[in-house]
């Protein structure tokens, strides 16, 4: 699916970041979950924090979301310490929760209404909060499901309503952990949709995510996380004309399936031809994707080798 | 818009919202049959003996044993809605998601903690109610036309409720599963047994009765005794006396001690509170279900 955004990148230099990182370290006893990360986020932009499970990418939201201490290093988040941040900065975050079982007694419009008082003194006339509850229950396509009882509503139901509980107070900044693990593809898809439509008001979004095509549909921009340092950055057609300067050239050839990984695939076809043209059948040619690379960066840094991983990707750029 | 309506209007916004969120936990808990059943079978139990032992006289004596039981039920009833359900609340709370979710709202916790006050304090004085009411349809000793009734429950029955609210809150931020909350119910009993609910503290050692004395659920019971009983009966307490002055002291010590030192333990609870702290609990409960 293509999706059309407006090319943030070339917001006025003088705004200041929404998001700024710089030498972030995490350390748990003797584990160094994050090892100096470092990143910047524009107003508007969508941003992807892509990494296998143990990067550190939920260490590094909950650093921002004010949940979690730090080791090391500068962080600024609308332009206030996280560690620092209170309550007025507190209102101007949206995070999205993955709810368990949590509030099951409560009606949907109530538990809504409910969260979106708080938000209610912060209201001003250039940006007034909360958002009206029976509008979003609209977006988020509850209002069937308005009077229920959160415990009855289905998975992905309840999926919907962690996303309006956490848009509800018209966050500048909304942050996604990991948004649709456990999803069937349709609820993805629905899920994805629905978090477009809301980062649509100059809401910038940070989001986790394992899976490079979630990243592909939500961001404008996927920061690559292995190991805990951001060791590629770049929207998903940089990092793939990055990473596409190998193709792999597939035949089959005295009745076997034949493979061979080139940088110029062209040449090699044509030496192929002129070796045995006769014999050459079923010819394909594919450029290696940012997927094969990411997925050979995820396994190298499973397997304990995140020198290794972090490599990978300069090595396919050179 | 003036400052000062910017910088207070947040949190008096929050407790607003905090009581009308005990309101609404309160009317979910008398609307869910589940609730109101557990609720109700948990009140007759205790009530039940006091219908059953309403003509049974004790030698000597024109109050029938009901009468005993009846100031204990209602000291039960505030320690243990007030103490182990506030205590039992937070913890489970604190697992399914419902505390991080308030944390991540501007002045959530804030809002969270009157929420939470209010709907227990809300069904402690109810309890109590109906087992003052019970105990005036029921038994002869006590009438409703004794105003020192009245007047001992109207300060005895908050300040014990002020005395035994933060320990909960306290007990419930230490116990880190639900699958433990059973924890907190020995040491409870255990002070029950020793605290004049069950037998008068005046027959037990001299040391067991010290021991007694420095928590506060002696003090409920005892004041319990002194609202509900006839005056003749202080012959049987420590002391042979009521002792109102002590129990004041003793509950306000509790209060004063559990408010200064629940916002702490509180706080400290709500910061360990994360996403990926609940995954993780989540994880363990789905591998060990219960």
């Amino acid at each position: 699916m293509t999706v059309v955004r407006p090319d943030r990148r070339n917001a006025p230099a003088d705004e200041e970041p929404v998001l700024e990182v710089h030498g972030l370290h995490m350390r748990y006893g003797d584990k160094e979950v994050l090892r100096g990360v470092d990143f910047s986020v524009r107003r508007g932009e969508v941003v992807a924090l892509l990494g296998p499970n143990g990067a550190g990418k939920s260490t590094t939201v909950e650093i921002l979301e004010g949940f979690r201490g730090r080791s090391a290093g500068e962080v600024r988040v609308l332009g206030t310490d996280p560690a620092r941040g209170d309550e007025r900065w507190r209102s101007r975050l949206g995070i999205v929760l993955q709810s368990w079982r949590d509030h099951g007694k409560w009606r949907v419009r109530e538990l809504l209404t409910h969260f979106a008082a708080f938000y209610a003194p912060y209201s001003t006339p250039g940006h007034p909060r909360p958002r009206d509850v029976g509008e979003l229950l609209a977006t988020v396509g509850l209002t069937d499901q308005a009077d229920q009882r959160i415990a009855s509503l289905s998975g992905g139901q309840r999926r919907r309503l962690d996303i309006a509980l956490g848009v509800v107070g018209r966050p500048e900044l909304l942050f996604l952990d990991e948004p649709t693990t456990g999803f069937d593809p349709e609820a993805r898809h629905e899920f994805h949709a629905l978090v477009r439509a809301l980062a649509d008001e100059r809401c910038t979004v940070l989001l986790t995510t394992h899976d490079l095509r979630e990243a592909e549909k939500l961001a404008d921009r996927v920061l690559i996380l292995i190991g805990g340092r951001v060791i590629a950055e770049g929207t998903v057609e940089e990092l793939a004309r990055r990473t596409g300067a190998e193709a792999e050239v597939t035949w089959t050839g005295g009745g076997e399936r034949r493979s061979r990984r080139t940088a110029d695939p062209t040449a090699f076809v044509q030496r192929l031809f002129a070796e045995d043209g006769t014999d050459v059948h079923d010819l394909r040619i594919r450029r290696v994707g940012l997927e094969e690379v990411y997925l050979a960066m995820v396994r190298d840094a499973e397997a304990g080798r995140v020198e290794e991983a972090s490599r990978r990707l300069a090595e396919v750029a050179r | 818009m003036t400052t000062t309506t910017a910088t207070a209007g947040p949190s008096a916004n929050a407790v607003r919202e905090g009581v009308r969120r005990g309101v609404r936990e309160l009317h979910q808990m008398v609307t869910n049959r589940q609730d109101l059943a557990g609720n109700l079978i948990w009140l007759f139990g205790m009530l039940a003996p006091l219908y059953f032992l309403r003509d049974n006289e004790l030698p000597h004596s024109t109050m029938p044993v009901a009468g005993f039981i009846l100031p204990s039920v209602m000291s039960m009833c505030l320690a243990f809605n007030g103490m182990f359900s506030l205590a039992q609340q937070l913890v489970v709370e604190r697992q399914d998601g419902t505390l991080l979710r308030l944390k991540a709202l501007p002045h959530g916790m804030l809002g969270y903690l009157i929420g939470k006050m209010t709907s227990v304090a809300a069904t402690v004085l109810l309890a109590c109610a109906i087992v003052t009411l019970t105990g005036i349809c029921m038994l002869k000793g006590v009438s409703p036309a004794d105003a020192g009734l009245w007047a001992t429950l109207a300060w005895m029955l908050p300040l014990g409720l002020l005395a035994v609210l933060p320990a909960g809150a306290v007990l419930g931020s230490l116990v880190e599963s639900p699958r433990n909350i059973g924890l907190i119910m020995i040491p409870l009993f255990g002070l029950a047994s020793v605290s004049g609910i069950f037998y008068p503290a005046s027959r037990l050692p001299e040391w067991v009765q010290h021991v007694a004395e420095v928590f506060p659920l002696y003090w409920i019971g005892l004041g319990a005794r002194s609202a509900l009983l006839p005056d003749g009966y202080a012959a049987v307490e420590i002391g042979a006396s009521w002792r109102h002055w002590e129990t004041a002291g003793v509950l306000g010590c509790w209060a004063v001690a559990g408010v200064l030192l629940a916002p702490a333990v509180l706080r400290r609870m709500a910061r360990r509170e994360s996403g990926s702290a609940m995954v993780s609990r989540r994880e363990r409960a789905l591998r060990n279900p219960v």
